[in-house]
This record gives C-alpha cells, sequence and structure tokens, in this order.
C-alpha cells in the first residue's frame, strides 16, 4: 500500500517552476531550486554520456578476444568513462541537484548565501562539460581517469591538457558549491533551527562540503603541474628528468581518495531521511549519524595511500595507511548499525525511495566490507589492478552513491514538480536496478580473485574467464533498462502524474512544510523551528493536527 | 528583484538596497560574506599547500642544487618585493578602517596605494624574469646552469638538472602568485571605482573588508614564498 496521497489541486499556486517562463527566466536564474533543476538535467546528460561507454566496455568484454574495439580505442573507453562519471556524474550529482534545491529548503532559508555564485557554479559546469565533450570528439584521453605521470606527462600523445583543463574549471564549480552550502549551514539556518535539529542530510552535506573545499584545490594545482610539465617540459613528475611519480599519486590520491566520500556521503545523507520517514521513527542515534559524517570526513583524508601499496611506498608507511583505511571503516559502520536500529521495530512502508535505501544498505555494506579486504596489505598485493578493485569501487559509488540518488530523486520528486511518479514503475524499476547492478558487479569479485586484470580488452589467453564476464554484460544491459526507465516515467509523470499534496509522504522536515512545488522565496513566511528533528512519533500521534504546521 | 517579503525584525523603511533579498538582516549578510571568503581563502591554502609540498620533497632530495639555484636568484629584488608588499598591507588596512569611519578620502588614497604597490611588486617581479630569462634559467630547451658550484661545497657543482626542478617549482609558484596579485588588482580598481562614487558606508562596506582579506592572503603567500626561494643557501 503506498504511502503516498494526492489532493485534487485548485487554481494552481504561483511556484518556482511558473513564475516565469522562457529560456533567459532559466539561463539567468538565481533561484537555488531551478539552478537544481539544471544542474539536474546536465548530470544526465553525462550520465548517459558515460554509460554509453560502460555498455562498449562491456560488449568488447562479451568475447575474450579483442574483436570489437581497437587497444587504443579500449584505453580511451575506459578513461572516458572514468571521467565522466566521476567529475561530470558523480561528484556534482546528490550536492548540485538534491542539495541545491533541498539545503535552503530544509534550514529554513530563502536561498543560499550566495546565488549568484550558484549559477557561477552551473556555468563552470557547463564549461567544463563542453572542453570535456570536444576533448572526447577530438581524440579523447588514453590514460585512465588517473593521469598517471609520467606516462600522462611525457608519453602518451593524447589530450591531457584539454581533459586536464575540462577537470579543473569542473573543480571550481565544485568548489563553489561546497563554498556556499558551508556558509549558507552556518549563516542562513531559521530561528530555532539549531545543529542538532538539523536534519542529516544537511550534516552529510556540511561534511561533503568540507571534503570538495579542501581537496579539490589539490588535485587542481596537481593538473597545473602535470599541463606545466607536458606543455613546457618542465621535470617535476618524471623521473628521466630528476622528478618523482610517486609525488604524483600522492597529490592525485590525496583528493581522488577524499572524493569518493564526496560521492557516497552526500547518498548517506540521503538514505537517513528516507529510512527515518518510511520506518516512520525518529533516527536511532541522531548526533552518532551527525559526527560520523564528520569522522568520514576527516578520516577520509588521512588513506590515500593505499592505493599505492604496490607503487613503492616504503613498507611502515604502507603499514600505517593499511591501519588508518580500517579506521574509516567505523564511522560507516556506525552509521550501517544505526540505520538498522532505525528501522527495528519500526512501521515500514516499501515504497519506491525505500526500496532504493534497502539495496543502498545490502550494496554499500558489500562495497564497504570489501574495502576492508583490500586495505588489508597482504589480500591488496593479491588483488590490485584486478577486476576485485573494480567490483569494490563500483559497490560503493554506483550502488552506494547512485541508488542513494536515486532514491532521494524519488522521495523528492512530488515536491520539485509538484507530481507524484507512478508508484509501481518505479518498484519495478528500483527493483530492476538492483538484480541489473548485482549482476553487472558481483561477477567482477569472482574474476577478480580469480586473477583477471583490470583494463585489458582481450582475455584470449583466459577463455576460462568468458562465462562470468558474458553474466556481467547481461547485468550491464539490464541496468541499464532500469536506468532509462525512472527518465522516462519521471518526464512522463511532470505532464500526467498526479498532483502531489504539500506533504504527500507525511514526512518531518522544513521542506515538507511549504507547498509542492515551493514557492521562489521558499516559504510564505519565515519557519520559526520549534521542534526536533524526525519527530515522527509527533507527526502519528492521534492529534497530530496540533503539530505545527507553517502555512 | 522583488524586495516586498521583508521579514523578521526590519521593517519596509530600514530595507536598504545593498540587503540581498535572501537576507534577514545586514549582518547577517556581513557574516555571510566575511565567512564566505575565509572558507576561499581556506581552498587557496590547500591550493599553495600542494605545490609547497612538491617544492618541500625535492629540496630535502636535491638540497644543494636547489641552493646554488636559489643563489643565482636576486636576493636584493626578493627583500624589496617583500617590503612593498607588507607596505601595501598596511595601506590595505588604512583602507578597511578609511571605509568604516567614512573617510572617504583616506579610502580613495589607500585603495590607489595599495593598486601602486602592487604595480611595483609586479614591475620588479617582471626584472627578475627578464634576468632569468637572459641568463637562460628558464627550464627548457635553452636552460642552461652548467659548472655552478654548491654553496659551501668548493669543486662540486650543481646537477642542472635538478637545478631545472628548482626553477620549474620557483616560475610555477612566482608566477601562480603573481596572477594572484593581478586577480586582487582587478578587485582593488572595483573598489577604487566603487569607493570614487562614494558607495561604501560605515554601515555597508564588505566588499572593502573582504577584498583586504584576499589582499592579505597574497601578501602571506610571499611571505612564506620569499625565504623558500631566496634565503634557502643562506644556512648551507
Amino acid at each position: 500500500m503506498s504511502m503516498a496521497t494526492a489532493i485534487p489541486q485548485p487554481a494552481e499556486r504561483e511556484n518556482y517552476l511558473n513564475k516565469e517562463y522562457g529560456v533567459w527566466s532559466w539561463l539567468l536564474t538565481t533561484d537555488h531550486k531551478r539552478i537544481a533543476l539544471l544542474y539536474l538535467i546536465s548530470i544526465t546528460f553525462f550520465f548517459f554520456i558515460g554509460g554509453f561507454f560502460a555498455l562498449l566496455i562491456r560488449l568488447e568484454l562479451l568475447t575474450p578476444a579483442g574483436d570489437l574495439v581497437q587497444a587504443d580505442t579500449y584505453n580511451k573507453l575506459f578513461t572516458m568513462h572514468g571521467m565522466v562519471m566521476i567529475f561530470f556524474f558523480l561528484i556534482p550529482s546528490i550536492p548540485a541537484v538534491l542539495g541545491n534545491f533541498l539545503v535552503p529548503l530544509m534550514i529554513g532559508a530563502k536561498d543560499l548565501a550566495f546565488p549568484r555564485i550558484n549559477l557561477l557554479s552551473w556555468y563552470l559546469y557547463i564549461i567544463g562539460g563542453v572542453m570535456m565533450l570536444h576533448c572526447m570528439l577530438t581524440g579523447g584521453v588514453d590514460t585512465g581517469w588517473t593521469f598517471y605521470a609520467p606516462f600522462s606527462t611525457s608519453f602518451t600523445n593524447t589530450k591531457i591538457v584539454e581533459a586536464g583543463l575540462a577537470i579543473f574549471v569542473a573543480g571550481f564549480s565544485s568548489i563553489l558549491t561546497g563554498l556556499n552550502f558551508v556558509v549558507t549551514i552556518h549563516r542562513m539556518r531559521a530561528p530555532g533551527m539549531t545543529w542538532s535539529r538539523l536534519p542529516l542530510f544537511i550534516w552529510a552535506h556540511y561534511a561533503t562540503s568540507i571534503i570538495q573545499l579542501l581537496g579539490t584545490p589539490v588535485v587542481a594545482v596537481t593538473i597545473v603541474l602535470v599541463a606545466a610539465e607536458r606543455a613546457l617540459h618542465l621535470g617535476i613528475f618524471d623521473p628521466k628528468l630528476g622528478g618523482d611519480p610517486l609525488l604524483f599519486q600522492h597529490l592525485f590520491w590525496f583528493y581522488s581518495h577524499p572524493a569518493v566520500y564526496i560521492m557516497i556521503l552526500p547518498s548517506m545523507g540521503v538514505v537517513t531521511e528516507i529510512i527515518a520517514c518510511f520506518s516512520r521513527k525518529r533516527i536511532f542515534g541522531y548526533h552518532f549519524v551527525a559526527f560520523s559524517s564528520i569522522a568520514i570526513a576527516v578520516f577520509g583524508f588521512l588513506v590515500w595511500a593505499h592505493h599505492m601499496f604496490v607503487a613503492g611506498i616504503s613498507v611502515y608507511s604502507a603499514l600505517v595507511f593499511s591501519f588508518l583505511s580500517y579506521a574509516v571503516a567505523l564511522p560507516s559502520a556506525i552509521k550501517v548499525f544505526n540505520w538498522t536500529a532505525t528501522l527495528y521495530k519500526g512501521s515500514i512502508h516499501y515504497d519506491a525511495p525505500m526500496l532504493y535505501a534497502f539495496g543502498f544498505l545490502g550494496l554499500f555494506t558489500i562495497g564497504g566490507l570489501t574495502g576492508l579486504f583490500l586495505s588489508a596489505l597482504g589480500i591488496n598485493v593479491h588483488v590490485t589492478d584486478t577486476y576485485f578493485v573494480v567490483a569494490h569501487f563500483h559497490y560503493i559509488m554506483v550502488g552506494g552513491a547512485v541508488m542513494g540518488y536515486l532514491g532521494g530523486m524519488h522521495f523528492w520528486w512530488p515536491k520539485i514538480s509538484g507530481r507524484l511518479y507512478p508508484e509501481g514503475w518505479a518498484r519495478l524499476a528500483a527493483l530492476i536496478v538492483f538484480i541489473g547492478f548485482n549482476l553487472t558487479f558481483f561477477p567482477q569479485f569472482v574474476l577478480g580473485y580469480m586473477g583477471m586484470p583490470r583494463r585489458y580488452y582481450d582475455y584470449s589467453h583466459m577463455p576460462e574467464f568468458q562465462v562470468l564476464n558474458v553474466l556481467s554484460t547481461a547485468g550491464a544491459t539490464v541496468l541499464g533498462v532500469g536506468y532509462l526507465l525512472p527518465m522516462v516515467y519521471f518526464l512522463w509523470s511532470m505532464r500526467y502524474g498526479k498532483p502531489a499534496s504539500d506533504n504527500p509522504w507525511n514526512a518531518a522536515g522544513l521542506e515538507w512544510k511549504t507547498a509542492s512545488p515551493p514557492p521562489t522565496f521558499n516559504f510564505d513566511e519565515e519557519p520559526v523551528v520549534t521542534w526536533e528533528a524526525y519527530n515522527y512519533e509527533e507527526l502519528d500521534a492521534p492529534h497530530s493536527e496540533e503539530v505545527p504546521v507553517a502555512r | 528583484m522583488p524586495d516586498s517579503t521583508v521579514i523578521g525584525l526590519h521593517h519596509e523603511e530600514e530595507h536598504r538596497p545593498e540587503l540581498l533579498h535572501h537576507f534577514a538582516e545586514p549582518q547577517q549578510q556581513r557574516d555571510a560574506a566575511s565567512l564566505g571568503m575565509w572558507v576561499f581563502l581556506g581552498t587557496e591554502v590547500m591550493f599553495f599547500g600542494g605545490l609547497f609540498c612538491a617544492y618541500l620533497v625535492y629540496r630535502r632530495w636535491y638540497f644543494g642544487d636547489f641552493a646554488a639555484a636559489s643563489k643565482s636568484i636576486n636576493m636584493g629584488l626578493g627583500a624589496t618585493n617583500t617590503a612593498v608588499l607588507i607596505c601595501s598591507s598596511l595601506t590595505v588596512v588604512l583602507a578597511v578602517w578609511a571605509a568604516q569611519t567614512a573617510r572617504r578620502t583616506l579610502l580613495i588614497g589607500s585603495l590607489a596605494l595599495t593598486m601602486l604597490l602592487g604595480l611595483a611588486f609586479l614591475g620588479i617581479k617582471a626584472v627578475e624574469y627578464k634576468d632569468k630569462f637572459e641568463e637562460h634559467h628558464v627550464p627548457g630547451a635553452s636552460f642552461s646552469f652548467d659548472h655552478v658550484e654548491i654553496p659551501g661545497h668548493p669543486g662540486e657543482y650543481a646537477n642542472p638538472r635538478h637545478a631545472q626542478m628548482f626553477f620549474s617549482l620557483y616560475f610555477v609558484m612566482t608566477g601562480l602568485h603573481a596572477l594572484h596579485m593581478i586577480v586582487g588588482l582587478g578587485i582593488f580598481l572595483w573598489l577604487f571605482i566603487m569607493a570614487w562614487k562614494g558607495r561604501f558606508t560605515p554601515e555597508w562596506n564588505t566588499p572593502v573588508e573582504i577584498g583586504g582579506l584576499y589582499w592579505h592572503f597574497v601578501d602571506i603567500v610571499w611571505i612564506y614564498l620569499f625565504p623558500l626561494l631566496y634565503l634557502i643557501d643562506r644556512h648551507p
């Protein structure tokens, strides 16, 4: 039985969608909600480009022989897949779309602190994206998304500088979003919205922003050095010229490991909101969940060298980084246990957002635990650069981050669009995504453990790997259908969906106390918060009409 | 931009044009802008931090070569530039104080002086770059650093390849710093025009304050660059 309730809509109220029409009212908007939709359209575009590359990779691996594309093309395919998915989809996904839309609404503000900088960040993203598209269409890059020197600086003849600049520009878009969130969360909270009344979605975004702010500049300067070394023939990373390739890896992973937490933390925030709502309970251990986000952000900066165990770092440094990588599992585990405790004796509803949240719980747990395998030095040496690693980070970045993103899109779609999505189709899609995902990536754990290296386009010397590869490719097809479905029915619902009430899930949180879709300045009256976060017991109490409702 | 939704304790008549629609009161707007600049400077610290990290690694590896290369850059010009920047910090502080206390002439004068000092810095920097270019110390095909003794080790010559790394880092670090100076000059030109038009009042002078924060930050980066790049051969 679906919880979502539709209401007959009287004459349409003025809201952020129908206030103004025309291209310029969108392209020059400073409304955080409209910018969120601009981001939604752009990242969806890049998601399908990245997905197209993924599909070509899977098709190549359907047969052991390298028969679909050339070796060089395959190198470019996995490189462009990684760059597009990481820098142009995953990193902006939840923060720039759902975060942009919800952070001001959830804390009772009229907008982000710097609306024009918010628009600027979208334009930077688009400039970076256009550069990346141009780079892909005119030859692409073949180094892998990691740009390892000295291959990237002295050997490859592909478009390193252009791709690097694209990522540099997109990185500044990410920095500006993080800066806006930090200042907004500090300075723009409504009266009564104390730090311990903030939704945990906000805490997760706060932690994410810290990582964006402290990590992204380091990868930016690393890209500057790579570009300078390539263009001016400096010798900063190339050992032939006296440089140190390990320094490149240190600088690169100093950002790029925490970047994983930029992708997963917002997703954890989404899942926290969904689990509380569909269990009808206050989240268990609010402060633990809040501070575990901060702990992940802090620990996340201290584990980067676990990407370099076989790269020639000293064994003592490897031991320390191995230990610290175990430590980062603690706050993650705290979160999983608290979510589980929230579910316990909850009144659980199996609506589509909750199905995605369940998917997240399982897949993130598998991804996290295999991360522990990889933190162990002995196993790491055995499975480095195999499909085991590929499967592990896809469980985190796709099974975790994308599941959370889709769950959040369903949960807040009534608020964003003012319409309900078709619940039956949504549950079906959630199921298809879950099955497709596991079918794609679980065989890769086995393949990797058996020894199949990543980034090989031809495995004809090991034909026994084919069965698992066929399974994986079949799964990718199912997953593709699962991702296309929501796009179709979301678009359909914008026109034909039932109008949503202000609070279709009867959820706690300020964003549900304004209209669906919200007016341009979010609230008709400035909200004053007098209740604790996740007050589902109060909401579901028999006299729930006594609960303060702002409008 | 519709500004009719005034909220909180503030009434329509107190609503000032500088107050953007989404802030409840001027204090909140000022705090947000100031925090925003501080956070941005935090990202800048990380940006330069990566370079400092690279510098420190190679300085440790190739200390003698770095000291020899460092000796070839003009400490006098570097020291002059340090003094120029410290003076410009003083004029920035004066500008902020003048804006807060409605001293318009002093404000305009301090902003102009700051820009002059900034330009002087870039001019001196250009002279240094020109010298390096003429001495073939710019990394690249025409780089040469042969038969330069390592300070304190008579008869030992610096490895030109490692000296070239010093100059690579020297040009990247001082170049990025100079780029920040140029951005700062742009900001101060804008502040100067606004001050000329009399836009800043004791109630609203946030741009002067946060522009000043940025300028001080760029100064501080130089305060670290100067000893690292110019003075390392003093104690071999």
